[in-house]
């Protein structure tokens, strides 16, 4: 700190500051780089949803010519319309990747119309015809990585009881809870997943509450979708059991438990948006893979993973980057209703889009 | 809440000894101009020791402050948006100030405000009812659910003694639960899943930008309810009964003045502010009620109401300032590196300088109008 206060240091390097800033034009850059605005809703050192994508972005920094401004804490409100404008105003963005799903309706929709020449890439399944044609949207299939959990979770818990700490009973959610259950059950044909249903993305009070009482029943190893998932697996490493992580790498908040983790792996769609650009190429509107497109990934493997769960999750995901499916039976629900006769052999498949059920196998319900 | 005694007494001031009484009035009033200049150019100062310690150029950051928040028309137009609900928020505060309470609720009452003005409009949405007819009703209904539900601290202050600080803050916790209860059951769109929201009012009773800015309405709005108000509680004899009453209540009482009706009056006042702030975030910007409606307006404008001294003319520019701050506050994050907290340190340096510069007030001579030296 004290050279920070060395008084002619000061001077010069704020004068040199002040001097650049008044000299240099304010969006114009000599090389012309692409600039990339990324908006997050939280904090990007949430250990979450925002994380993932602040460590997705950290792949985009590294190419060369591609300039990135970020900001975080954007609120859901006129407030991201005007960051997006800032980003493109006094910044000069030309590829917007506005990642809260509540950005989308009226928000994106609106800047996009407004700054035709400008992209917009949205985190969530959203675009459809007749949307803005330069704006889209991206997302991936966080529940094969789900179901490599499920795999090593099938071994590594000793007694089989696994708990899922949920938000909301929608699809996205319905379908990591599921797809999890399906790798837990080929290793562990007897596996149960308990799920407790919060409400919303974000209470971490309740996530706490829903862990412990999840450890209450028995379970004795804990995953979650929440939005940030932080809670739950600090709870359940305090509880002694293990966990799975969820969105990001969760690994050093579980020292002893974690087994591995759901993780999305945005660099990928962020490099190949910023690769399209610079080939002069058009973005496409709707971009989604797993692991078979290399947009998803586990963390790396915890002291909770046991050496066959590592191997069985290794071989999984092995499998799923052929794209083997994750659902080979008929799809049953926890009511013993048949849902689907012939699961389908495509994991991207329409059905599985609108899961608005848990399979058999899951203790909980969606009301 | 000796303010309203203060001014009280320099309107009957004897008559001073030298000089023009304009040109003294002046310099009486440039006091409440002076003093909180300096308790912001002070907290400036603070801020750049803040931002030395941490290895940042203060200058960068004022030159990212002038060219986020005021340096362009486009600039202009992120602070004035962003400053918007802050006006009618500050209000909330200001206006029970003058009587000595301290309502601290407003975030509440802003999203019932915005809930009551969708609910109303929802039902008419493609039924082809003229925007003429339901625009006002929308307006209505916010002002109607934010005024009430302020009025309810107030009445609890006044027939049962209840603190209206906690109740107005505890209120506003229902209010936001209530209508999440709507949004995310009765009234919610089938078509929202993951956010829970009400069916969109529409393009049609939505409120547009004013002509040549890139800011709704609501801006122009507030400025109009402040200055209304401001003369409201400066000018007429309503505003000096509530400022007497603010400077102490058992005299205003023994002199006859109808205390209760007072404090009603401004709470209701107060609320409506509010609802109207909550109509806007509706009409103007989010289209339809969901959880986005406590963004935190109401909080903020606590601390607008309390840099503007209450004052309700202060509060535009005040609100301005925090708007630009907040606008400006993004490129911060962008260009420096700073998390997004930094303007929140700046803010809270901004506020503590001038709660203590509170003291200040009275200490110079140099505003006095009488000729009498020392402590008043």
């Amino acid at each position: 700190m004290p050279a920070s206060f060395d008084r002619r240091r000061f001077l010069q390097t704020s004068g040199a500051a002040a001097l650049a800033v008044g000299v240099l034009p304010r969006a114009a850059i000599a090389a012309d780089p692409l600039t990339i605005g990324i908006v997050y809703v939280g904090a990007r050192d949430d250990f979450g949803w925002n994380q993932a994508h602040a460590v997705g972005v950290k792949a985009l920094r590294e190419l060369p010519n591609v300039k990135v401004v970020e900001e975080e804490n954007v609120p859901e409100t006129d407030a991201v319309s005007k960051t997006m404008e800032s980003m493109i105003n006094l910044d000069g963005a030309k590829l917007i990747l506005p990642t809260s799903f509540g950005y989308w309706s009226p928000f994106v929709l609106d800047e996009a119309k407004a700054n035709p020449d400008v992209q917009f890439r949205h985190a969530a399944p959203l675009w459809k015809e007749g949307d803005p044609k330069n704006s889209g949207s991206y997302f991936a299939f966080l529940d094969q990585a789900h179901y490599v959990d499920g795999v090593a979770a099938g071994l590594a818990s000793k007694s089989g009881k696994l708990g899922f700490v949920a938000a909301k009973p929608i699809g996205i959610v319905l379908r990591n809870i599921n797809s999890f259950l399906a790798g837990a059950r080929t290793t562990n044909p007897n596996a149960t997943v308990q799920v407790i249903f919060t409400g919303d993305w974000s209470l971490p009070v309740r996530e706490a509450e829903a862990t412990n009482a999840l450890v209450d029943a028995g379970c004795d190893l804990i995953t979650c979708h929440v939005d940030g998932p932080k809670v739950v697996i600090q709870t359940a490493e305090s509880r002694g059991v293990k966990s799975c992580g969820h969105n990001a790498d969760q690994s050093p908040l579980a020292p002893k438990g974690f087994v591995t983790g759901a993780e999305y792996k945005w660099g990928t769609i962020y490099t190949g948006f910023a690769g399209l650009i610079a080939k002069g190429q058009p973005l496409p509107n709707i971009t989604f893979g797993g692991y078979d497109r290399d947009m998803v990934q586990n963390s790396p493997y915890g002291a909770g993973a046991t050496e066959p769960a590592r191997k069985a999750a290794d071989a999984a995901i092995a499998k799923l980057r052929t794209g083997a499916p994750i659902f080979t039976t008929a799809i049953k629900d926890n009511n013993g209703k048949i849902v689907l006769a012939n699961a389908p052999k495509d994991n991207y498949a329409e059905p599985l889009n609108n899961m608005d059920y848990l399979v058999e196998g899951v203790i909980g319900s969606t009301h | 809440m000796t303010d309203a005694i203060g001014a009280a007494a320099h309107l009957t001031a004897a008559p001073p000894r030298r000089g023009s009484t304009l040109a003294l009035r002046l310099r009486a009033g440039s006091e409440y101009l002076v003093i909180p200049v300096l308790a912001v150019l002070a907290a400036s100062g603070l801020f750049g020791l803040f931002l030395l310690a941490v290895g940042k150029s203060p200058l960068t950051f004022l030159d990212l402050i002038w060219v986020g928040g005021f340096g362009s028309a486009f600039s202009w137009g992120n602070t004035l948006a962003r400053a918007a609900p802050l006006v009618l928020t500050a209000l909330t505060v200001a206006i029970p100030a003058q009587l000595g309470l301290t309502i601290i609720g407003g975030e509440g009452a802003l999203v019932l405000g915005g809930f009551a003005a969708a609910a109303v409009a929802v039902p008419f949405v493609g039924s082809g009812a003229p925007a003429l007819a339901v625009m006002p009703l929308m307006v209505l209904a916010s002002l109607v659910a934010g005024g009430l539900w302020i009025g309810l601290a107030g009445l609890l202050r006044y027939r049962r003694g209840v603190n209206e600080t906690i109740a107005s803050l505890l209120l506003s916790y229902v209010a936001i639960a209530v209508t999440l209860f709507f949004v995310e059951g009765p009234l919610r769109d089938p078509a929202s899943t993951a956010k829970a929201s009400t069916r969109p009012i529409g393009a049609l009773y939505a409120v547009g930008k004013m002509p040549g800015l890139n800011v709704h309405w609501g801006f122009a709005v507030g400025v109009a309810v402040a200055i209304a108000l401001g003369v409201l509680m400066s000018r007429t004899t309503f505003g000096f009964a509530a400022r007497i009453t603010g400077g102490n209540m058992r005299a205003a009482q023994a002199q006859g003045l109808p205390v209760g009706r007072l404090m009603m009056s401004c709470c209701l006042i107060a609320g409506a502010c509010a609802g109207l702030a909550g109509y806007f975030e509706v009409a103007a910007v989010q289209g339809r009620a969901n959880a986005s409606l406590a963004a935190g307006y109401g909080f903020t404008g606590i601390l607008v109401s309390f840099l503007a001294r209450h004052n309700p003319f202060a509060i535009p520019p005040v609100a301005v300032l925090f708007g630009g701050l907040a606008a400006a506050g993004g490129l911060v994050q962008r260009r420096m590196g700073m998390p997004d907290a930094t303007v929140l340190v700046l803010q809270g340096f901004i506020f503590v300088v001038l709660l203590a510069s509170e003291t200040l007030y009275g200490r110079f001579s140099l505003f006095r109008i009488s000729g009498r030296q020392g402590r008043a």
